[in-house]
């Protein structure tokens, strides 16, 4: 079994089901990637992940451990970091701080950590006594994941990191997800670039109404010529 | 050209009348901005009911200076009110706790809109308000007591030899001295300690706060805390530098919510330089200068009215003004705070 699971997720904002049964699971030192068409559940099942949502159905474990009635910031205690897609920074605090918010709940020394993040991003070393707010898109998601980073989680969600910023920024985001994966950490996000995203994938989700849709290998998908008509565009 | 000597007397005469007390009022407006800019920062309501909390903790301060001053205890030169300051500002910690607790707890659990909140804190307004009434009347209290002055007009003339006198209370240089100290505490706090970086980071990102594992309850409390005792110990000074009175205090609301904006509401640093661009305003517009222009001009000038731009009667005026003028032209203020 895998270390983190979403089983049969049934649940919305009330009213109509987003989630029609969805099932996702994502390993240590693995990246799962989950696209699909606008309106199909990505991020809702993301949340659900999260425990920002309410679910009707299914259950969520994280390393065996059944994590479903868990509030969301007792997930975060637990080794689950998220990076939302917007808002995803203290505007107001430096670069530095930002990363001391992420390991708020360590009691440790956590210098070491934030060595590793500026070593994985060297641009924020550089600007670590400027305030995050001022920063570029791209360099705002690398502040973005430094800080889910800090936490020394065991799981990174990150819900959609390359929308809106440039080709290039996107591939060098890529990159870095590559190595926290080799890390050990289970990577799981949402993406719009899903060709891309795939690419880098070791397990695709495509989701469509809630549910799978098509589940296999970043490359199974890439191959598969409904995927490829449906979704990736040619 | 007015001879040397005029000048000098121009200037003490200003300094007198206008510098000094601006300078010492701004300091005790922005205490008080300081705890409405927080409470809009991290709890993100306008907070109506800060004046009458102002009052309610400067009411416990007078009667434990009273109970004091009955068995003995002074403080020398030094004011009582100031050992009475802790136990008022634990009384007023202890009745914002019990607000939060009992009423603005529900509403945000229920994630009410912030006007909803603005309405609430009208009703803890009147209430704060009654309970300071019953506990203390409607009337002026002064609970001034040590020494008065640090020099006084007279003594200020025989020193210098000018025929204008500046006086020099120890109030003034007290609600300097504390308002810097306490500025300087809680910047250091906000900007050093692990516990006010979660509070920043609170105020800045709510969500992605909780998200870092930053406890919500927590953050609120310690609000309340600074909160209330930023406005006793504002209140408090205002006391000792003028008088008691719960409407005064009420009054009082308008000012410091103008130097919040104008400097930025949110922003803590603009709390406080909004709380003497106010204070300067006030007094600069409502001084009459009719002596100040007579050292300056040559006798065929000498003014014939009494040189005042506004009555004292409308200060408030001014600070209304100001905020009109702040929100129509640069609504961030002017420290870039939150738009409101």
């Amino acid at each position: 079994m895998s270390y983190l699971v979403a089983d049969q997720l049934r649940g919305g904002y009330g009213g109509a089901d987003i989630l029609n049964g969805c099932s996702l699971s994502v390993d240590k030192g693995e990246i799962a990637v989950i696209v699909g068409p606008n309106g199909a559940g990505k991020s809702t099942a993301m949340k659900a992940l999260l425990g920002m949502l309410k679910l009707r159905e299914g259950s969520v474990t994280l390393g065996g451990q059944d994590i479903t009635h868990m509030s969301p910031q007792d997930r975060v205690g637990q080794g689950i970091a998220f990076v939302p897609q917007t808002h995803n920074v203290f505007g107001g605090m430096t670069v530095e701080e930002n990363l001391e918010m992420g390991a708020f709940l360590r009691t440790d020394n956590f210098s070491e950590t934030m060595e590793q993040v500026y070593e994985l991003f060297p641009i924020l070393k550089q600007k670590r006594r400027q305030n995050a707010g001022e920063l570029s898109g791209g360099q705002r998601q690398q502040v973005a994941v430094g800080r889910a980073m800090m936490t020394q989680p065991s799981v990174l969600m990150l819900d959609e990191p390359t929308a809106g910023v440039s080709p290039i920024v996107m591939d060098e985001l890529f990159d870095r997800i590559l190595e926290v994966k080799k890390q050990g950490i289970a990577v799981l996000m949402v993406e719009q670039n899903a060709a891309q995203a795939l690419n880098i994938a070791d397990k695709g989700y495509v989701l469509v109404t809630g549910t799978n849709k098509h589940t296999g290998s970043g490359d199974e998908l890439l191959a598969n010529p409904v995927v490829r008509r449906t979704f990736l565009g040619g | 050209m007015p001879e040397f000597v005029d000048i000098l007397n121009a200037i003490v005469l200003f300094s007198n009348f206008v510098l000094v007390p601006a300078i010492s009022y701004g300091a005790q407006l922005a205490l008080g901005a300081l705890g409405i800019t927080m409470v809009y920062g991290i709890l993100r309501f306008s907070n109506f009911a800060h004046g009458d909390m102002m009052a309610f903790g400067t009411t416990m301060v007078i009667l434990v200076t009273w109970g004091f001053q009955a068995i003995g205890i002074g403080f020398g030169p030094l004011p009582t009110a100031l050992l009475a300051l802790p136990f008022g500002i634990l009384g007023a910690v202890a009745l914002s706790l019990a607000f939060d607790k009992t009423v603005y707890k529900f509403y945000r659990t229920k994630n009410s809109a912030p006007v909803i909140f603005v309405i609430v804190s009208t009703g803890v307004m009147f209430m704060t308000n009654a309970i300071v009434r019953f506990i203390i009347g409607p009337g002026d209290q002064r609970f001034m007591d040590g020494t008065k002055f640090i020099f006084r007009p007279r003594e200020f003339k025989e020193f210098t030899g000018l025929s204008e006198g500046l006086a020099l209370k120890s109030t003034q240089v007290l609600t300097l001295t504390i308002a810097i100290i306490c500025v300087a505490a809680l910047f250091y706090f906000l900007q050093k300690t692990r516990t006010g970086k979660a509070m920043r980071a609170f105020s800045d990102n709510k969500d992605l706060a909780l998200l870092s594992g930053i406890n919500p309850d927590r953050v609120v409390f310690i609000t309340w805390i600074i909160v209330a005792a930023l406005a006793t110990t504002a209140g408090t000074l205002y006391g000792l530098d003028k008088s008691f009175k719960p409407f005064t205090y009420f009054m009082l609301l308008l000012p410091m919510f103008a130097a919040a904006i104008v400097g930025g509401i949110g922003s803590p640093i603009g709390a406080v330089v909004g709380g003497f661009v106010i204070a300067f305003s006030e007094v600069i517009v409502t001084y009459a200068y009719k002596k100040f222009f007579m050292y300056l001009l040559p006798e065929s000038l000498e003014p014939t009215g009494l040189m005042q731009f506004l009555s004292t009667d409308y200060k408030f005026a001014v600070s209304f003004i100001i905020l009109v003028v702040v929100l129509l032209i640069r609504p961030t203020g002017i420290f870039k705070g939150q738009s409101i």
